[in-house]
């Protein structure tokens, strides 16, 4: 089926709007078996005694395995460490904790079975209380980053004008609409292969390597098809190793789903924050103090960190800028990093501080915010690579018409809608990896590109193809980009805003490579340099070439700069007066992420991030009941994601302008710029609109009627 | 699932075999049964029992089938026809990765149970184009950029053409409204909502 609109459409759109894309669960493998986890219903304790008669008795049930009766997996052997071995423990670290598998011949089967499973357990008292742990001295807090200072600590506290609040946010959860699980075949002289859910086919692979102690070699992952992840599929959880554990017990191929309500609990979440931000400011608003304290949640049996203050230091410019980050290990899962990470954390209650700051010296938030950025980034003292910030406020206030914005909250009413803008700023490091690219150019006039990367949405395939269409003078549809194969040339995880930055500058120099071997050729058989490569491998007998390239990780100038990724998040909302309901009327992002190598695909990232900021700011809440370390609203129906009657129509501008140091294409990533800051712009319109400060993500109807 | 610590489930079959043959008429319950039932073989008899006759139509193509009670609509698909187009998001009938059309109305396959569809003729993303011509929806959805990983894609766009087919697209604003039931978490829907809107103002019958 050969179907183009146009070059900027998805290079595997045929396949998504057919329905033969596959994603991980769905290849047929000869004995397929079907796996369904047990688990812990308790908190905090151990696990006395399993009784699996009834389950194994049950028709069509091949095993129950457990921390009693596994198979050897020789890594986790040794005693002690972390991360969490699965069913090499008896111990419960969490509720909704993975403790047996069930495997039967078909899904309704290890289902049923699984219900006969019953356990008995030894609870001890635990905790799962994130807010009322910060003030609890008895509670551990764990360090999550040294601590920084700038100039003088806490020197806003002297300031003329002073902003000190705190900000809140609760437990996220990824949810990507496809749910989480493997197929795991481990075959003969262990040759392992598994359908994985990845963003990095390789990282599942090495992964599955120490675990079992057997080669990478001898594991194939495949992972062509991912139904989105957003950061929870950066590492290999235990629910994966269970089941690959269980096809080598049974020397058959189990396939493992998850449900809904174990995505909350087995596969991380975006912690819970607790921020206090203190801004000093002369009266004619320059900055002269930032004091970002922050504190997340984190797990007893694993830690886990982000970059919640690092915005805060270099984001504007003040000479005194300090900072600490603490972790609080919990009773729950382990959290992981999703879209935004920590960034999006701190960035709400940076940005939020900030609008407070400009409120209280009478100004314009914008001129606030131009008024205090930094010429070189402070916190280095060294130049940007680029940033088109100040060009960014103009455009994009230009386009909401923020000139209809008045300073004084509750300023326009429409009927019982209270109108009001925000704006917040996002930044985000413009990270580049290391890859390697394999490139076959062939007689047929087609090129073949191949990288171990992965694409959970945002167009991996799409926007390489696109670098080397134009580098290659090749038409799109003549170039296939191969992904999610661990056997292809090795490639970072799809994480960090990297993937575009660290493949394609590898897609790059592989294009590069081949062009001057077709010169070469070209000199060599006398024809002309300009001669199309086709012609070139015809005289020269050659029905195809082929190179592989590592690329190198940094332009060896990067060293002398700062590189980031910026956004900017106007909206405009409308709050009704009586119910307190809070609707995004008009969203524009504008991106400062250099050259735009793929403009259909990039447009939609920046257009989902704005989509998920806006559950972040208004909608998205897990909420655990302290009582029993348990979430009680674990499913779509009460833990609201945005659906589209939430969303009105987003401009999305990009400022378009190469980055003359990341890498050759001058482009920097975006899939984390395109949701940092939005909740504070949106928290910022609120404000705006009705004068009330609403400091607790998410921002409710309960909230806005009780401020 | 979530609470087998304590819950009743030990109380199978087997057991109210026993409890209907005491307390209500034995004739009812053949002794074969119920020895069955005391040597724990009783679930293997009841699985020949228990699969239900079904004859139904997916994309034109007439099956006759044996499925237990319990097998889903969705899982029929995915598991046993390998129709794998259509997807499980939830299985709760929260997220409508499942839409498929049941005799021309879109239906949450996770809520339905295979053997309701009985004489039905269902439709999901892998019937919609014809051969290798692209339903204009199919289309619409590529030009507009309606989706990113692709998983609720097949859902949204059965979900579209029904809305569409109802006469529920008449504004953006109704799309919305209409197309709320399908989630997408990449947050494609303002694509989305163009790709539906272009396609209901082409104005062809789709």
């Amino acid at each position: 089926m050969e179907f183009f609109i146009d070059e900027n459409d998805r290079v595997d759109g045929i396949e998504k709007v057919t329905g033969k894309a596959k994603y991980f669960a769905e290849y047929q493998l000869p004995g397929l078996t079907y796996g369904v986890l047990v688990t812990s219903t308790i908190t905090k304790g151990k696990i006395i005694a399993i009784d699996t008669k009834a389950a194994k008795n049950a028709p069509g049930v091949l095993d129950v395995l457990s921390h009693l009766n596994k198979p050897s997996a020789a890594g986790y052997e040794q005693a002690g460490g972390s991360p969490m071995k699965i069913f090499y423990t008896d111990q419960v670290f969490f509720n909704g904790q993975p403790i047996a598998i069930v495997v039967a011949d078909t899904f309704e089967r290890a289902t049923y079975a699984a219900s006969l499973v019953k356990v008995s357990y030894e609870k001890t008292a635990f905790n799962t209380d994130f807010e009322a742990s910060i003030k609890d001295a008895a509670v551990k807090k764990l360090q999550g980053a040294p601590p920084y200072v700038r100039g003088i600590a806490d020197a806003y506290k002297t300031a003329e004008v002073k902003v000190e609040q705190t900000y809140k946010m609760p437990v996220e959860t990824h949810n990507p609409m496809e749910l989480h699980g493997i197929i795991a075949d481990w075959g003969v002289n262990d040759k392992v292969t598994v359908y994985a859910k990845t963003q990095g086919v390789k990282s599942t692979q090495n992964t599955i390597a120490n675990v079992f102690k057997i080669p990478a070699e001898n594991i194939q992952v495949n992972s062509q098809f991912v139904g989105g992840g957003f950061g929870m599929a950066l590492r290999t959880w235990p629910l994966e190793i269970a089941a690959i554990m269980a096809s080598k017990q049974l020397k058959k191929p189990v396939k493992l789903i998850i449900t809904r309500d174990q995505m909350f609990t087995m596969v991380g979440n975006r912690p819970a924050a607790y921020q206090k931000i203190g801004l000093g400011a002369t009266k004619d608003g320059k900055i002269t103090g930032i004091t970002h304290t922050a504190f997340g949640q984190s797990a007893t049996y694993e830690n886990f960190t982000e970059g919640v203050v690092n915005m805060s230091k270099f984001m504007y410019d003040s000479e005194n800028v300090n900072t600490n980050y603490y972790v609080i290990p919990l009773d729950m899962g382990v959290p992981i990093w999703m879209r935004g990470p920590g960034e999006a954390t701190g960035a709400f209650a940076l940005e939020s501080a900030i609008d407070e700051m400009a409120f209280a010296l009478d100004m314009d938030p914008l001129d606030f915010r131009a008024k205090n950025d930094p010429e070189q980034d402070p916190s280095q003292k060294r130049p940007f690579s680029s940033k088109y910030i100040k060009e960014a406020y103009k455009l994009g206030a230009a386009k909401i018409g923020w000139n209809n914005r008045k300073n004084k909250p509750g300023s326009i009413v429409e009927g019982s809608w209270q109108i009001g803008y925000g704006v917040s700023v996002g930044v985000f490091n413009a990270g580049r990896g290391r890859a390697s690219v394999k490139g076959i150019l062939k007689a047929d006039g087609t090129l073949v590109l191949q990288s171990a990367t992965s694409d959970i949405g945002p167009g991996t395939g799409t926007g390489m193809t696109l670098i080397a269409s134009k580098l290659m003078n090749i038409p799109v549809y003549k170039i296939v980009f191969e992904l999610g194969d661990s056997s292809l040339p090795p490639a970072p995880s799809q994480g960090g805003s990297a993937t575009l930055s660290t493949v394609g500058s590898a897609v790059n120099d592989v294009c590069v490579a081949l062009k001057s071997t077709i010169a070469e050729l070209a000199a060599n058989s006398n024809m002309d340099a300009t001669s199309n490569f086709v012609d070139v491998l015809k005289k020269n007998n050659l029905p195809m070439i082929e190179k592989t390239i590592q690329s190198s990780q940094n332009n060896p100038e990067a060293k002398n700069y700062s590189m980031y990724s910026f956004s900017i998040h106007f909206v405009q909302v409308k709050v009704h007066q009586l119910t307190g309901v809070v609707k995004v009327n008009k969203i524009v992002s504008v991106g400062d992420s250099g050259k735009i190598v793929s403009p259909k695909t990039a447009r939609s990232q920046m257009v989902g991030g704005a989509v998920g900021g806006i559950g972040m700011a208004l909608t998205e809440e897990a909420i655990l009941d302290n009582r029993y370390g348990r979430y009680v609203n674990n499913n779509f129906a009460d833990y609201h994601v945005p659906v589209n009657a939430d969303v009105p129509d987003i401009d999305v501008i990009f400022i378009d302008k190469p980055d003359p140091i990341v890498n050759p294409m001058g482009a920097k990533g975006m899939g984390e710029i395109a949701l940092i800051g939005f909740a504070g712009a949106v928290a910022n319109a609120v404000f705006n609109a009705t004068g009330k400060r609403i400091r607790s993500l998410p921002i409710t109807p309960d909230k806005v009627l009780e401020a | 699932m979530a609470e087998i610590d304590k819950n009743q489930s030990g109380d199978t079959r087997r057991d109210f075999l026993k409890k209907s043959s005491l307390f209500t008429a034995l004739s009812l319950t053949p002794l074969t049964v119920l020895k069955a039932a005391d040597q724990k073989v009783d679930e293997r008899f009841a699985e020949l029992f228990e699969k239900i006759p079904l004859n139904l139509k997916v994309n034109n193509k007439a099956y006759t089938l044996k499925v237990e009670p319990r097998v889903t609509l969705l899982d029929l698909l995915r598991e046993q026809l390998h129709l794998t187009g259509t997807k499980k998001g939830c299985d709760h009938g929260q997220c409508g990765a499942c839409t498929v059309h049941v005799d021309g109305v879109r239906v949450n396959s996770c809520l339905s149970l295979a053997a309701m569809n009985e004489g039905k003729s269902i439709t999901t993303i892998e019937g919609l184009a014809k051969g290798d011509e692209l339903h204009p929806m199919q289309a619409a959805f590529i030009k507009h950029d309606g989706f990113q990983c692709g998983y609720c894609t097949p859902g949204q766009i059965m979900s579209a053409v029904a809305c569409v087919r109802e006469g529920h697209a008449n504004s953006k604003d109704e799309i919305r409204e209409y197309m709320s039931g399908n989630i997408c978490r990449c947050g494609a829907y303002p694509n989305i909502v163009d790709a539906i809107h272009e396609v209901k103002e082409g104005g062809k019958v789709i």
